[in-house]
């Protein structure tokens, strides 16, 4: 199908260019400003107590030897909650401070506001809290079986009697992942004296936090004010509420400003991980490849508290076939309560646990039918105007499938080992591995995804554009977190307008709605399609006004004439656009898990290639080969960085990245013992970009932001099985499990 | 907490003498995690950086505060390439060899080394200098014989010739805590001796594997499979977060075998 998009002026700085990003060099020199750097005159530091325990009645706490401590100005509980003593984006069940009993390791219990960070920690480890422990419930099977269930997702599409020729079975886990944002959690409180607060700090979506913190303060949203303060990285870790009423709570409390930063261990605490997964899959497929039915049974751990466990599993549901044509499918899936830490969202958000699974599944059936595994994928590759296998629902915008497959299988393969450089060898600079012990294997796998939010939920982005005499202003409350949204926005602004000048003004809830959450792909596309969609009404206003027929920042002009200067242009005030931007309207699944559930989707591969030393297990990821369907690259360089980084999220996954919990307490809370992949961990990615337009957002532009991270795990995971030869149904893949040590 | 910068052995010995609960600071890529995680709260700081007998890097003695990047660089391939592995650059710039003898974790970097050449600690304090053999002077994971008032000046080493190299197992390719690691050192006539790290308490080495080993001049393959196999008898590893003792004794023997093979001739 052809989508018919705007042509964007040709104009520099536009859409299309690699231009550098304003926070960059910052970024560089240590100079940008994260949430972390706040400061005000006179202000207190907060500090958290937290359960020791993962589940445990509480019998009595006692502040008094922490308010003794010279220099604590404040000890609260949940008592001193002021208005709704629950939060959650989902579902209102986690308490802001515990009341009566804590449900996991590392819930908050007490918070405290004294002179200095250490005081107000040091006050904090001197309350006084009696615990009853209980048994902990920390196995999502058993809970599930106790019908302790987030949400049941049931996914029931054609004939369930049609059976394949080959059939072939198997079950799979992915870890919890942690998202390793390098910016922990933090924030500053300021009070306005009249009882107000204006709360800066580091999030993902402005406009719902700044519902749930004024509900739990209990004041009216207007006396609550939020700004987006430097982000350090997010991938779904900053989408709960973490210390934001917390800082409030204290800052009210005292009358002064309160900061508090978590350290990298309380922040293991502080914020949900990606839900881990045990998956059962049965793929059937007729002599030539074609897939016959799909059934898959999903267990994922949601945690003590909801979060967006209900929206993950329903991912996890609906792309449990992938971006394949099935005719036969059920699919059961829960996110289950339990007593280990809450599980939310993650990149990918709940569609990276299913592609382990029904990527590793593909193979099989290749191997089954002595199919080449690209051919079996080509073979069934879903494309736009096919029915989804699962949802059944139409996909009307762009799905280039079998495009990005048979781009990554063209590419050419890395050459023979190299082993000048130890460092680049299974092993690294631990120089345990000669050139001779090293095998190497290649995997390939397809991901696939939804953009945007799902199920019948109002998802909108509020602009307002302003020509003005500094040039275009953009008013949005949409989080940049280190993606590159404030240089695409400026982009798309001057690609519409003509326009060189544009600033982004700083993100706050004062002046502006809700852009929605920097999440599922969809500030580009949303925030993105508002800028668009409003710089075309302030074009066309300009031109009106001005008598032309072309706006530049001197003014109108009328072919190659400046017909109206811009002070004249803006002699009565600024031309100025307010809109809210919404994509196609989504519906909410029937009984069966039908619907049109999804406002687009988009698709990626990839192809690894990776050098194992088998008898040790260790694995060098040598090279990754990808194509990802991105609608159109507004800003290239951007585009790569999103690829490279989360291709390399999903090489954590596949071969370190776990939280590792004993009996609901998480072993490894910190980056000695949760490893994330270091620059020499880092293969070489070499991406193509698939530009076919995408239905809706701007010029054909599609989010992007979450599909590297999708197939990278299984193709990673894909490639040491063919290096070893063993079947290693579990990501990450440890050393011992690849030299079949148990 | 007070901080005294000492710019001299007197200096130091006072402040330690002054507060018995005083802790050493080098490099303080050990002690300032314990601080900032509150395991640590020591009354005072004695930072020791600044004494020149400590930096004394040469043939035959390794200073406490030698740090990694100097050893990197410094006279033995071995140790060379265990401070290689140890944490980033920016750690190996400031972390000191004296730190990793006064943590003693069993997975430390610079341990194997002076475990496999017989290194002996040198200790300072005001009743004088005394020498402990690394054995003694280590004596269970995290704990020193360091006595209350003394000071790490450093390592001695013994002369040693013929070939040596390191191996470390890590859950990644640089910046891991080690898994397995070991030294092994192997002279003309074929005297063999082999430390290992994180596979038991403390540093160990695996005497009777190397007595196997040492009797065999030009060892066939099945002497070096045994040799490998006594390996994995003698570690004494244990189950934790970090990996399982099965494949730490695995572990062992691969790299044991393995760092053989890199000293044959």
């Amino acid at each position: 199908m052809t989508t018919r998009v705007d042509a964007p002026i040709d104009i520099a700085g536009g859409i299309g260019q690699s231009i550098r990003r304003p926070d960059g060099i910052p970024k560089l020199r240590g100079e940008f400003d994260y949430s972390s750097d706040l400061h005000a005159n006179h202000m207190l530091w907060g500090a958290t107590l937290r359960s020791p325990h993962p589940r445990a009645l509480i019998a009595g706490i006692d502040i008094s030897a922490a308010l003794a401590i010279p220099g604590v100005a404040a000890v609260l509980t949940a008592e001193d909650v002021p208005g709704n003593p629950f939060f959650g984006q989902e579902r209102q069940d986690q308490p802001v401070l515990a009341i009566d009993q804590v449900r996991f390791w590392g819930e908050a219990v007490a918070i405290v506001a004294a002179e200095d960070r250490e005081t107000a920690q040091r006050a904090a480890a001197a309350i006084s809290v009696e615990y009853e422990p209980l048994e902990p419930l920390v196995d999502a099977e058993e809970a599930w079986a106790a019908g302790e269930v987030y949400r049941q997702a049931e996914v029931i599409t054609g004939d369930q009697g049609l059976r394949g020729d080959v059939v072939v079975e198997g079950t799979y886990e992915t870890a919890a992942q942690d998202q390793a944002m390098l910016g922990t959690e933090s924030g500053l409180a300021i009070p306005d004296g009249t009882g107000g607060v204006d709360l800066h700090v580091s999030t993902q979506w402005l406009h719902v936090d700044h519902r749930q913190v004024a509900a739990c303060l209990g004041l009216d949203s207007d006396v609550v004010r939020m700004h987006l303060a430097g982000v350090g990285g997010a991938f779904g870790a900053r989408e709960d509420l973490s210390l934001q009423v917390h800082l409030c709570m204290l800052a009210l409390r005292t009358g002064r400003p309160v900061k508090m930063v978590y350290d990298r261990a309380e922040s293991f605490a502080g914020h949900v991980h990606r839900h881990p997964a045990k998956m059962w899959f049965r793929h059937e497929a007729d002599f030539e490849g074609n897939l016959v039915r799909v059934e898959a049974r999903l267990v994922l751990d949601g945690g003590a508290y909801a979060e967006t466990s209900g929206p993950v599993v329903a991912n996890a549901a609906y792309f449990a076939v992938g971006p394949y044509r099935c005719p036969s499918v059920k699919v059961t899936g829960a996110a289950v309560r339990t007593n280990n830490p809450p599980n939310g969202a993650m990149r990918g958000f709940g569609a990276v646990q299913v592609c382990f699974g029904y990527e590793a599944q593909m193979d099989r059936l290749a191997t089954a039918l002595g199919m080449d595994s690209v051919e079996v994928r080509l073979r069934n590759a879903l494309a736009s105007g096919d029915r989804l296998a699962t949802t059944t629902q139409t996909i009307t915008g762009s799905l280039p499938t079998a495009e990005v497959i048979r781009s990554v299988a063209a590419m050419p393969l890395p050459d023979d080992l190299d082993t000048e450089d130890p460092r680049h060898l299974p092993g690294g600079t631990g120089l345990t591995t000669p050139a001779s012990a090293i095998k190497r294997g290649v995997g390939f796998a397809v991901g696939f995804k939804n953009i945007a939010f799902a199920e019948t939920f109002d998802d909108f982005a509020e602009v307002r554009v302003a020509l003005a005499d500094a040039g275009i202003e953009i008013r949005t409350a949409a989080a940049e977190v280190g993606q590159g949204m404030v240089t695409v926005l400026g982009q798309i602004a001057r690609s519409t307008t003509g326009i060189a000048r544009v600033e982004v003004i700083p993100a706050s809830t004062t002046e502006i709605g809700s852009a929605g959450s920097t999440s599922a792909s969809r500030q580009t596309q949303m925030t993105g399609g508002a800028v668009h969609e409003a710089c075309k009404e302030v074009l066309s206003e300009a031109l009106r006004r001005g008598g032309g027929d072309r706006l530049t920042d001197e003014g109108v002009w009328l072919g190659g004439d400046l017909v109206t200067p811009m002070g004249d242009l803006l002699a009565d005030g600024a031309i100025e656009h307010h809109t809210r931007y919404r994509h196609p309207p989504t519906e909410a699944p029937d009984e069966h898990g039908h619907g049109n559930l999804h406002a687009g989707y988009a698709v990626s591969a990839h192809r690894a290639v990776v050098d194992v030393d088998v008898e040790l297990g260790l694995v060098r990821v040598v090279q990754i080969d990808t194509a990802q369907d991105v609608g159109k690259a507004l800003n290239p360089q951007s585009v790569l960085g999103q690829i490279e980084g989360g291709t390399l999220q999903g090489v954590g996954l596949a071969i370190m990245e776990e939280l590792l919990l004993d009996d609901g307490i998480v072993r490894n809370a910190t980056f000695t013992d949760y490893l994330i992949p270091t620059i020499l961990d880092a293969p070489d990615v070499e991406a193509i970009l698939i530009e076919d337009p995408e239905e809706w957002g701007p010029f054909g532009a599609k989010g992007m932001g979450e599909l590297p991270t999708i197939s990278s795990t299984p193709a990673v995971v894909a490639a040491i099985r063919a290096a070893s030869g063993r079947d290693l149904t579990r990501a990450p893949v440890l050393p011992q499990d690849i030299a079949g040590i148990n | 907490m007070e901080t005294v910068l000492a710019t001299s052995l007197d200096e130091a010995l006072d402040a330690l003498t002054a507060d018995p609960g005083a802790t050493v600071l080098a490099g303080g890529t050990d002690l300032m995690v314990s601080v900032a995680y509150g395991d640590l709260r020591p009354s005072s700081v004695v930072s020791v950086r600044r004494i020149p007998d400590l930096h004394r890097l040469d043939d035959s003695f390794v200073g406490a505060a030698v740090t990694w990047a100097e050893l990197e660089r410094g006279p033995w391939p071995a140790f060379a390439e265990a401070a290689r592995t140890a944490g980033s650059p920016q750690i190996r710039a400031v972390g000191t060899l004296g730190g990793n003898l006064g943590t003693a974790s069993p997975a430390g970097d610079g341990l194997p080394f002076l475990a496999a050449i017989d290194a002996e600690v040198v200790l300072v304090s005001r009743a004088g200098t005394r020498s402990l053999p690394w054995h003694e002077f280590i004596t269970g994971p995290k704990s020193t014989a360091l006595g209350a008032g003394e000071i790490i000046l450093g390592a001695s080493i013994p002369p040693i010739s013929g070939k040596q190299a390191f191996a470390k197992v890590g859950a990644r390719s640089a910046m891991a805590i080690s898994i397995a690691s070991a030294c092994l050192l192997r002279d003309d006539a074929g005297s063999t001796r082999i430390a290992l790290g994180s596979v038991g308490p403390k540093p160990m080495r695996a005497r009777r594997a190397e007595e196997m080993i040492s009797a065999e001049h030009s060892p066939s393959s099945a002497a070096i499979d045994e040799f490998a196999r006594l390996v994995t008898e003698e570690v004494t590893p244990i189950d934790d977060h970090r990996s399982t003792a099965a494949y730490r004794r695995h572990a062992a023997g691969v790299i044991s075998r393995r760092l053989l093979e890199r000293c044959l001739p």
